[in-house]
């Protein structure tokens, strides 16, 4: 009963969409008030909905119903609880509710605060909103249905795939979930500002904070995703240009672009087309990543029951949905006009080439994820591209983005001048050149690799500690006035920026520096890796809730005094007879001691990995960084302000009806 | 006007391809098996699982053998076929029950029908690997000298029962 509520409510939210869709769009069109204010209660019902729907399928997860089939091939009995319940969204039909949940979310969330914007541009943006859910519910209803029963019912459930079994499976995909997703509302901006033709500063102003909070999200969930491989794959990776990571690369490439692109439209009227093209480019990568994932043009050979109906489908929404929109951008997109002008050397030219820089990345990793399918379509062989493409390809990319990125907030709008700039520079150059030759001496070995690294990283460091002080000295207040006085938002760019750095510098010192050995080891043997002593306890076996595991143990000491223990788990997985390498990890500024477990060898002995990270945690707390700066820009006076006005208008509209 | 519709152009290149792709099988993954002598194997019998079952008491027929498990849910979707297959005689049907406990796999015969002549137990997959096994459902067609002929991984369909298997396992017990 329980599920067939929840396809029952799928197809009235789907019925809500189709009127969202519609309606208010037509409402704009021809000025029609009523069509137009239909937009925020329906908007609403789609919400409450959906979420019955999926608060429906969590039920019939958290009471093991195994009648339904989708909770059949993705749970167990024995399957803890709080993954029974992250399993709603562990495999494809779920995970497209999860899609639909999450943009009802943000519809909800923008008719909430959307007091602020005339009617015809909320009734539009809701509108688009409405329709891109229309497509999601669509798919779902057709060729996706979660609530399909299974007659007669599983005695028990395939289980939840084991390498989703992890505390990462609860956040990372709603997190991911909310910056893909996220980008549909700059979308929606984008396109309601073509139909009604009002490109200004003012819809750049509206769209840069929910651009900016969809970012936050799309980072730390991407560095949430990054984290789980690292202790989950048990080889001591964090990227692997794999397709799922490109998918969810791509929109933060453009996402990044897209937010400086805002920045220069509302502060100087430029890059508007440019800016439009970014916002239509980030939706449509997310949605080209549901598709890639999705279709099966690029699963593996172990996924089963791709059904062709399902990527046929996705591929005509996106040519709806993309293609639709890029034909409205060739045909408004001319009327615009080009805006304030600005010098060769100025903060917008420096905006404008990390743009392009970043634009270009965000293609080139699409062509490398696309570039096997291209070659199978010509019928030229099947191949993968793997890390070596990406690898060459970012760097001379990212090398002058990131040296950009240091000059961008130093120069001045309109019209900087080269002289001075470098005069201003020179010291943060040298210091940073001197860091880049002698450090990586100090460290043990240099590389040019290692050297470019860190000079980037030094170089971000050195300019924003210039920027901080010439914009600290220009008063002669006392120290916190002074920077209370700066807005937040310009402190938030500061600290993303510096994220940046620390993730830079994260990489180049765990690239450069990281060792690892792979030994044979019986119980009280002894291994030497980076100055440390790992001493092997031997193995225990143990009985987890869904699994058998035997849990190997290292003593780590360094002369003589103990450190830590590490102990790395072989599962298996007893449903799915899966086994799963549980890493060892003891995470630390300075450096990770990694140690997996590997096979059982003969005697008693065990093959064990170990590696030594120095600095790895840096990368994902450079992450943390980012989105933090991102939520300090979002916190900032200007977008409470407005809120509070709001607030008093209405108070003032309710005195003076009263 | 011309460049604003460049991105468009791009775009609807791309989907071309990608439609492409969407009708390119990943999975058509050509077995190095085909024309091959089938891999041995000699395994205990699901129904009774002292006596053991080999490939060698097979030679001198044409027959197939069906990787299946009672967790695989593709398998259930080719299972009526394969008792409607077995209820004519035509071929005989091994079915190999792939990293499954025996319990489960009873149940599951008993609840859709058993269109095995004889099933077998591959309990740790080891026999899968000489195979190449890259999933459940797969399905072999073995001639009267041992000879895989043909694979087909992926549940079988009416289609391709239609036009693969049954023309084929003709063709081979006419020789």
């Amino acid at each position: 009963m329980i599920p067939e509520i929840g396809h029952f409510s799928l197809i009235l939210a789907l019925l809500v969409a189709l009127a969202l869709g519609t309606f208010p769009i037509i409402g704009a069109a021809s000025g029609n008030a009523v069509w137009m204010g239909l937009a925020r209660p329906l908007a609403r019902t789609q919400f409450l909905l959906i979420a019955i729907a999926f608060a429906c399928l969590a039920y019939a997860f958290a009471s093991m119903d195994y009648s339904v089939a989708y909770v059949a091939t993705n749970s167990n009995s024995k399957l803890p609880i709080q993954f029974r319940i992250a399993a709603v969204w562990g495999g494809h039909e779920g995970s497209l509710l999860l899609w639909a949940m999450i943009l009802s979310i943000w519809t909800v969330a923008v008719s909430l605060f959307s007091k602020h914007l005339p009617d015809d541009m909320r009734a539009r943006i809701l509108g688009v909103m409405g329709l891109i859910s229309v497509g999601f519910l669509l798919f779902m209803l057709m060729v996706s249905n979660p609530f399909e029963r299974l007659i007669p019912a599983a005695l028990d459930g395939r289980d939840l795939n084991p390498l989703l079994q992890d505390p990462g499976m609860i956040f990372h995909p709603p997190m991911l979930y909310m910056g893909y997703v996220g980008f549909s509302v700059a979308f929606a901006f984008a396109i309601a500002a073509l139909l009604g033709g009002q490109l200004d500063a003012a819809w750049a102003r509206w769209s840069r904070p929910w651009t900016t909070m969809a970012w936050v999200f799309l980072t730390l969930g991407i560095m949430g995703g990054s984290n789980w491989a690292y202790y989950e794959l048990g080889w001591g990776g964090w990227w692997f240009w794999d397709a799922v990571e490109n998918a969810s690369f791509m929109p933060w490439l453009v996402g990044t672009a897209l937010i400086h692109s805002l920045a220069v439209t509302e502060k100087r009227g430029s890059f508007k087309a440019w800016t439009v093209l970014l916002a239509i480019c980030a939706f449509s990568l997310s949605l080209l990543g549901t598709f890639l994932v999705r279709s099966g043009v690029l699963t593996s050979v172990h996924a089963f029951a791709t059904d062709p109906r399902r990527g046929l489908f996705i591929l005509v929404f996106l040519v709806v949905v993309i293609g639709g929109s890029l034909a409205l951008f060739a045909w408004r997109a001319p009327t615009v006009g080009r805006g304030g002008k600005f010098a060769v050397v100025s903060r917008e030219s420096f905006l404008l080439a990390n743009n392009v820089l970043l634009a270009v990345a965000a293609f080139s990793v699409l062509l490398g994820t696309l570039y096997p399918l291209f070659l199978d379509a010509l019928g030229l062989g099947k191949i993968s591209v793997g890390p070596p493409y990406f690898d060459t390809v970012f760097v001379p990319l990212m090398t002058p983005a990131l040296f950009l990125m240091g000059i961008g907030p130093i120069a001045r709008w309109k019209n900087s001048s080269l002289p001075e700039l470098a005069m201003r520079l020179r010291w943060a150059f040298g210091v940073s050149v001197a860091t880049a030759l002698i450090l990586p001496v100090l460290l043990g070995h240099w590389t040019p690799m290692i050297g470019l690294g860190l000079f980037l990283a030094f170089w971000i460091f050195a300019t924003s500690a210039n920027l901080i002080y010439q914009r600290l000295s220009i008063t002669d207040q006392a120290l916190h006035h002074r920077v209370k006085a700066i807005p937040r938002s310009w402190w938030g760019m500061v600290i993303a920026h510096l994220g940046i750095a620390v993730f830079a510098l994260g990489v180049t010192i765990v690239k450069g520096f990281e060792s690892e050995i792979a030994v044979r080891m019986l119980p009280g043997e002894v291994a030497h890796l980076a100055g440390y002593d790992f001493t092997f306890k031997g193995v225990e076996e143990i009985q987890g809730p869904n699994y058998t595991a035997s849990r190997g143990q290292l003593l780590v000491t360094k002369n003589g005094a103990v450190r830590t223990t590490l102990s790395s788990e072989k599962r298996l997985y007893t449903v799915q007879n899966m086994p799963m390498t549980e890493a060892g990890i003891s995470p630390a500024i300075i450096h990770d001691l990694y140690a997996s477990l590997g096979e059982p060898l003969e005697d008693g002995a065990w093959s064990v990995r170990i590696y030594y990270k120095p600095m790895v945690e840096w990368i994902w707390f450079g992450c943390l960084m980012m989105g933090l700066g991102g939520l300090l820009a979002l916190s900032d006076k200007r977008y409470r302000m407005r809120k509070r006005l709001a607030k008093e208008a209405d108070l003032k509209l309710n005195e003076a009806l009263v | 006007m011309k460049r604003f519709l460049l991105p468009l152009v791009i775009f609807l290149v791309m989907v071309g391809f990608l439609f492409i792709g969407l009708n390119l099988d990943p999975r058509e993954v050509p077995s190095p098996l085909v024309g091959k002598p089938a891999p041995q194997f000699s395994l205990p019998r699901l129904d009774n699982p002292e006596q053991v079952f080999s490939g060698k008491d097979m030679l001198g027929k044409v027959w197939l053998l069906n990787v299946w498990a009672s967790w695989c849910g593709a398998c259930k979707e080719e299972h009526p076929l394969l008792v409607s297959l077995a209820k004519t005689g035509f071929v005989p049907v091994v079915g190999m029950d792939y990293k499954d406990t025996r319990d489960e796999a009873l149940q599951w015969l008993a609840q859709g029908g058993n269109p095995y002549m004889t099933t077998i137990m591959d309990v740790d997959g080891r026999i899968g690997i000489n195979y190449g096994v890259y999933g459940v459902p797969e399905t072999y067609v073995i001639d009267k000298k041992g000879i895989i002929a043909y694979k087909k991984t992926g549940p079988i369909t009416m289609q391709s029962l239609r036009e693969v298997i049954v023309p084929l396992v003709k063709k081979l017990q006419a020789e």
